[in-house]
């Protein structure tokens, strides 16, 4: 394909599109679909094909809209009317009020400030599109960044806009992505990989599956874009097997794209060739690791190696790999489209661009959501998220997942950026943030991860796999109200023996939820070990032992 | 590909061999196709027995011992067979927050099973998903691969007991 036939195939299906007077978009995300929101398709179809209309009006899945809890989700283009809460047997009123007014009852005020205080890059299409469909990506400009680039610009210039726009990595630690794209490129030797990191195991969050199954094509025009930039031939998308629509999905869009020749050999006529396939995860959290997902790919067992040689030099069989998260891949496209500066306009002086998150616990709106770096956690909460549900009051919010810590309200304030939630003891992470009420007791938040972080420790270095076995059995006494307060001593010194001399990021940071909810929520800890009583009236306290 | 002698034969004239071998095939019985052939090899026959794990690891030329290596490391190869229906809880924050360790003590004492257990009759197996990036609607349940929201423990309880009886 060259960048004439991407044209004119753009035009021939806008104005296919255009056709229509009223496309009727219903979410096919997770969380919608788990609602149903297949059989709404159908029964939309089955009322436009009863009124005779379907030369006008079009019923097509969609992508997520990100207000999770109020789904299934369904949008009438071009009008902009998003209805919520959806049923089948609402499929008749919605199509018999295409040309008069919306349906009142069902009406979702795209006017809150859930969708007004968001800003959308990564999610740019806001679900508008087709994720099965090429042509309707290709239709919104899709593919004509990376067949531009392909056509007229060199590596050196790829990486010099990603440079300038300051792009950091979306998988937590917001390491420079244009250095890591140009190490890979200044590496020696011809063979050489990207992979899309997709294995999300953080529990709490869903960023990077809604992204694998809304745009899937953006995802791999991104990969398409490094993989010319650090000059790599072949490249993986590797997925957790617990995402089966993603899996599907970018399996499916790797077909479409060979189809239309924007993968393979000799790519619009140019002498780049590009082969991409998907492989799946089996269930570790240790294989977000990059090296323990390099072994995973190879068919070995996720166990990390110590870095350097670092991936960049000596990845994938040996070879120069370039391993980027999911959302980093997604923001390659629009920078590229629109300009590094435009991209460096967004966000704080260190922190560029937005991130998504995924907005979940006791708040009102749970979902997903894009929002500039530097916003304060308050608004993202209390404006975007509609504040604490049932009238209770917000304890703590937590990011990073397993990695990260818990945030005390008195921080509210702070910005949402990479160098602020590492001073206050816990990361960006790759994007979950659960809101907290009193009704959550710290002691059992910190057990509860290091419970994961014990269960998923590979076991390869001893700090890791010993280390959080004796701190989650420390954590375990004192939410049974059986420890003394030399217990907490020890704990704090495993803490730190843990965090520093553990092999991988997994290890290293497995201490972090408890470090933060010591920080910060002590007289907790202190309520179960002195008055054995648990404030949030969570954990069983043991009666019986006290008398000791 | 290596040179290799002959590809071992399938253990049985079941058919479901032949999905387990074309992926091998199609990956040129390159060993650092183990992974995408157990999961051919789980999806084929629901969980890895002996004669599944000697036939992978002696077509794609990988010592037995590391191919079940592979297998135990990853959570999901199963090397017991399964229930006729599975129940998957999910654990992850969100959900734990909102409950999911009530819905499986509810499971327990009504069934008697617990996560990664089956029940005597062989009815239903009871997992443990780590998340399943459905937080919008903790607590979730996967119910024979229908995701449920929002999942009381009575509600949990309910649906299992239609399978049993």
């Amino acid at each position: 394909m060259n960048p004439e036939e991407l044209h004119s195939l753009a035009e021939e299906r806008r104005e296919a599109l255009d056709q229509f007077q009223h496309r009727v978009v219903v979410c096919t995300g997770t969380a919608c679909q788990a609602a149903q929101s297949r059989k709404i398709i159908e029964a939309l179809d089955g009322i436009v094909k009863e009124r005779g209309i379907n030369g006008r009006c079009t019923v097509s899945a969609g992508g997520c809209r990100g207000l999770c809890s109020a789904g299934p989700m369904v949008a009438v283009e071009p009008t902009d009317v998003l209805y919520q809460g959806v049923t089948p047997d609402d499929a008749a009123s919605i199509i018999d009020s295409l040309e008069s007014e919306p349906v009142k009852a069902l009406t979702c005020d795209t006017s809150a400030p859930f969708f007004t205080r968001q800003k959308r890059v990564v999610l740019e299409y806001e679900g508008r599109l087709n994720p099965e469909s090429i042509d309707d990506y290709i239709a919104a400009g899709g593919f004509s960044t990376f067949v531009r680039i392909l056509t007229e610009m060199t590596s050196g210039d790829v990486i010099e806009q990603i440079r300038q726009s300051g792009l950091g990595g979306r998988g937590g630690a917001g390491y420079s992505t244009a250095l890591k794209w140009s190490t890979v490129a200044k590496a020696l030797g011809t063979t050489k990989y990207v992979i899309c990191n997709g294995d999300e195991g953080d529990p709490g969050a869903f960023m990077d599956r809604s992204v694998m199954e809304d745009y899937p094509f953006k995802v791999l025009e991104g990969m398409m874009i490094a993989a010319f930039a650090v000059g790599a031939q072949e490249g993986f998308v590797y997925v957790r097997a617990e995402y089966p629509l993603a899996v599907k999905r970018l399996k499916q869009a790797i077909r479409q794209a060979e189809k239309y020749s924007l993968l393979g050999n000799n790519i619009c006529g140019t002498s780049f060739s590009l082969k991409l396939d998907v492989r799946l995860g089996a269930g570790a959290f240790v294989c977000g690791e990059e090296t323990a997902l390099i072994a995973s790919i190879e068919g070995k067992r996720g166990s990390p190696r110590p870095r350097p040689p670092y991936p960049a030099e000596s990845g994938l069989w040996g070879c120069p790999t370039l391993i980027n998260n999911v959302e980093t891949y997604a923001n390659v496209v629009p920078i590229l489209r629109e300009g590094a500066e435009w991209f460096a306009g967004i966000g704080t002086e260190r922190s560029k661009g937005t991130k998504v998150f995924a907005l979940s616990g006791a708040i009102v709106n749970t979902g997903l959501i894009e929002v500039p770096m530097g916003i304060s956690l308050r608004e993202i909460i209390y404006d975007i998220g509609g504040g604490i549900p049932n009238g209770r009051r917000f304890k703590a919010v937590q990011t990073g997942g397993p990695s990260g810590g818990c945030i005390p309200e008195q921080y509210l304030d702070m910005p949402v950026d990479y160098q602020s939630l590492a001073q206050v003891g816990s990361i960006m992470g790759s994007g979950g943030m659960i809101v907290m009420d009193e009704s959550s007791c710290m002691v059992d938040v910190a057990k509860f991860f290091m419970e994961f972080c014990m269960t998923e420790s590979c076991g390869k270095c001893i700090p890791c796999r010993v280390g959080t076995a004796q701190m989650y059995r420390l954590l375990d006494k004192i939410s049974q109200g059986r420890a003394r307060l030399q217990d907490l001593e020890v704990l704090e010194e495993l803490c730190d023996m843990v965090k520093h001399t553990s092999l991988c990021g997994l290890g290293q940071a497995a201490p972090n939820p408890v470090l933060s909810t010591l920080r910060y929520f002590r007289e907790e800890y202190l309520a179960h070990i002195v008055d054995h009583v648990c404030p949030a009236g969570v954990c069983k306290i043991a009666h019986e032992e006290i008398a000791l | 590909m290596r040179p290799r002698a002959a590809a071992p034969a399938a253990p049985s004239d079941d058919k479901r061999w032949r999905i387990v071998t074309a992926t091998m095939r199609r990956h040129g019985f390159s060993p650092d196709a183990l992974i995408e052939t157990l999961h051919s090899a789980q999806e084929a026959f629901g969980y890895l027995d002996e004669i599944a794990l000697r036939y992978v690891a002696a077509s794609l030329m990988v010592p037995l011992s590391k191919v079940y290596g592979v297998a135990t490391f990853y959570n999901l190869f199963a090397l017991k067979p399964q229930g006729e229906h599975t129940c998957v809880v999910c654990m992850g924050t969100a959900c734990y927050i909102k409950g999911s360790p009530q819905i499986l003590s509810a499971i327990d004492e009504e069934f008697g099973i617990k996560g990664g257990e089956t029940t005597p009759d062989k009815k239903v197996s009871l997992m443990i998903a780590r998340c399943l990036g459905s937080c919008g609607l903790a607590s979730a349940v996967v119910f024979d691969g229908d995701v449920m929201g929002k999942v009381e423990p009575d509600a949990a309880v309910e649906r299992i007991r239609r399978w049993t009886t």
